[in-house]
């Protein structure tokens, strides 16, 4: 077990400085959020509430679009490249557990999730007055829908990795998911204004209860009555997030493949 | 106790197979599936070189990755390093550790340099061997801190072998591993290989290099649609050694030709009637590649 351990960070080293390298995909996960929300931020400038801005708003669903960007998508996108390139299949031939791989892909996952995080809240707070939680309870809850939020994204990153049929096409086939379910899912428009169809496909997926969740974290506790259900639903997003982990995990132990064939 | 020398057989091969099949579900075959692998016998005894030939598709491929462990067979027997690959259960990674894998075609790690490739690799196994000689061994030390990415493909490939030996495998597979290299690159991979060899290793090699197998393997099998066509040393496959030797040369401006069981006497008889210089004389037996390419185009 230690060694499974022990060789799961090497792997996690191992890809963070690969990833690093790739300056296309750190320019892709880290800069894009970034860009996005300056043009989000400068184009709506409307008040929602009282003290609520569009930005702030925005921000709190960038934070949580974030977890899924660099889990779920991130994932999605290069196992499957992986699988192409031979990487998976060389690894299956060597002593190395396959735990090891998936803790390595965690340690990516985090590495980049938290660098997405912090650059986020530095960008929201300097230039979108986006108020850092105001309370212990609040930084809890920031703190349990991270580590929920990327550990589903991740898993559904790593099930959803069996889906394209190659690693070319995997980006053509997991972007658009996440597109969708960021305009869906109360990202890029208020999730109340919707139209109702809208917002129940949307409550099946994990990224409107990370959303929504990010909004108790940001947003003044007044601003929950504004939302659908008028509250934070923060143990319904518990529930929820912990029903896709458990899914997740089992839908990646059944279908991963270790090779193209 | 013949079961008590059958046993000792046993032991010492590294690689036993019996009966092996492997059929996949094809919709234009009469019977609904194809054969990729139809009932293979084959041992490689422990220390020896063993080169699978045969043409593209002829389960060679098929063969190997069953006894690597990445595919299930239909039916059949199999024993590597008396493991079954098919079910390795909690002794994976046992497994893992004594063997070593060079894949056909990968293209992973770009951005990652030989060296750092290849001592990562080197920690995943319990006997390693030192990351720099390996790659010293594989003469990859002028691109040692080269990414991945900027090697060439004959490049490429001894670094897949440099991750392939990394372990000090017991036993190597080999599919296909101086594809692409340029013939000094070959000389030089072979020796590495005899020199494995010399360190106990047993080796498994796919080939479609006829010269590559004559240079380096003890024994070699020909395989087509799935057959073992048969198993001989390079030296005698096909009865070549029986074959007749062809004796050319040159009189009254052109080729003469003849087959012969006796080509000495051929010789001695000639360099009388010339009376001493025959005239462009060669001695010929068929090559590996004559034998070969005949064995295939029956079975074919």
């Amino acid at each position: 077990m230690r060694e499974i351990i022990r060789i799961g960070l090497l792997r996690g080293a191992l890809e963070t400085k690969q990833f690093m390298r790739q300056r296309e995909s750190v320019v892709f996960t880290l800069a894009f959020p970034v860009i996005l929300l300056f043009i989000f931020g400068s184009v709506f400038k409307d008040n929602l509430a009282p003290g609520v801005t569009f930005s702030q708003y925005f921000v709190a669903g960038m934070i949580a679009s974030g977890l899924v960007n660099t889990g779920f998508q991130q994932l999605a996108i290069m196992i499957p490249m992986e699988r192409d390139f031979g990487t998976i299949k060389r690894l299956r031939g060597t002593p190395m557990s396959p735990v090891s791989y998936f803790i390595g892909k965690s340690i990516v996952v985090t590495v980049t999730m938290l660098a997405q995080t912090v650059i986020l809240l530095a960008v929201g707070a300097i230039f979108f007055k986006l108020n850092m939680p105001s309370s212990s309870s609040k930084w809890l809850t920031f703190l349990w829908l991270i580590v929920l939020g990327s550990i589903c994204s991740t898993v559904l990153g790593i099930a959803f990795s069996s889906v394209p049929k190659s690693g070319r096409g995997a980006s053509a086939v997991v972007s658009p998911i996440v597109i969708i379910l960021q305009f869906f899912s109360g990202v890029f428009f208020v999730f109340s204004s919707l139209p109702h169809w809208m917002q129940q496909f949307a409550a099946i997926f994990p990224l409107k209860w990370l959303t929504q969740g990010m909004r108790s974290v940001f947003l003044p506790d007044t601003f929950a009555v504004k939302e659908v259900a008028k509250s934070w639903e923060g143990g319904r997003t518990l529930a929820i997030l912990s029903a896709w982990i458990i899914a997740g995990t089992l839908i990646s132990l059944r279908t991963f493949k270790w090779s193209e064939k | 106790m013949l079961d008590h020398l059958r046993q000792d057989a046993a032991m010492s091969d590294a690689i036993s197979i019996t009966a092996l099949r492997k059929q996949y579900p094809d919709k234009s075959a009469p019977a609904g599936v194809k054969s990729a692998v139809d009932g293979i016998d084959l041992t490689v005894a422990s220390g020896e070189i063993f080169a699978l030939l045969g043409p593209n598709g002829a389960g060679k491929t098929t063969t190997v990755e069953i006894l690597e462990g990445y595919r299930e067979p239909t039916s059949g027997e199999v024993r590597v390093l008396g493991f079954n690959p098919a079910d390795l259960g909690n002794s994976a990674s046992e497994f893992r550790n004594r063997i070593g894998i060079v894949l056909q075609s990968t293209n992973d790690a770009a951005d990652l340099s030989v060296q750092e490739s290849v001592r990562h690799f080197s920690k995943y196994y319990t006997n390693p061997k030192d990351p720099e000689e390996v790659i010293d061994a594989v003469g990859l030390r002028e691109k040692a801190k080269s990414k991945v990415r900027s090697l060439s493909g004959g490049q490429r490939r001894r670094l897949d072998v440099a991750l392939g030996i990394i372990g000090t495998p017991e036993l190597l597979f080999l599919d296909e591993p101086t594809t692409g290299f340029d013939p000094e690159a070959r000389r030089a991979f072979w020796g590495l290989i005899r020199t494995l060899r010399d360190a106990g290793t047993t080796i498994l090699l796919t080939t479609h290099y006829l010269d590559e197998a004559e240079a380096l393997a003890d024994r070699v099998g020909v395989i087509a649609n799935g057959k073992i066509l048969e198993i001989s040393t390079p030296a005698n496959l096909g009865g070549r050694n029986s074959a007749k030797a062809i004796v050319t040369w040159n009189e009254d401006g052109a080729r003469r030709e003849v087959h012969t069981d006796d080509p000495t006497k051929e010789v001695l008889r000639l360099s009388s009637r010339f009376d001493g210089n025959i005239p462009e004389l060669t001695v010929t037996r068929p090559t590996l590649e004559d034998i070969y390419l005949r064995m295939i185009g029956g079975g074919a």
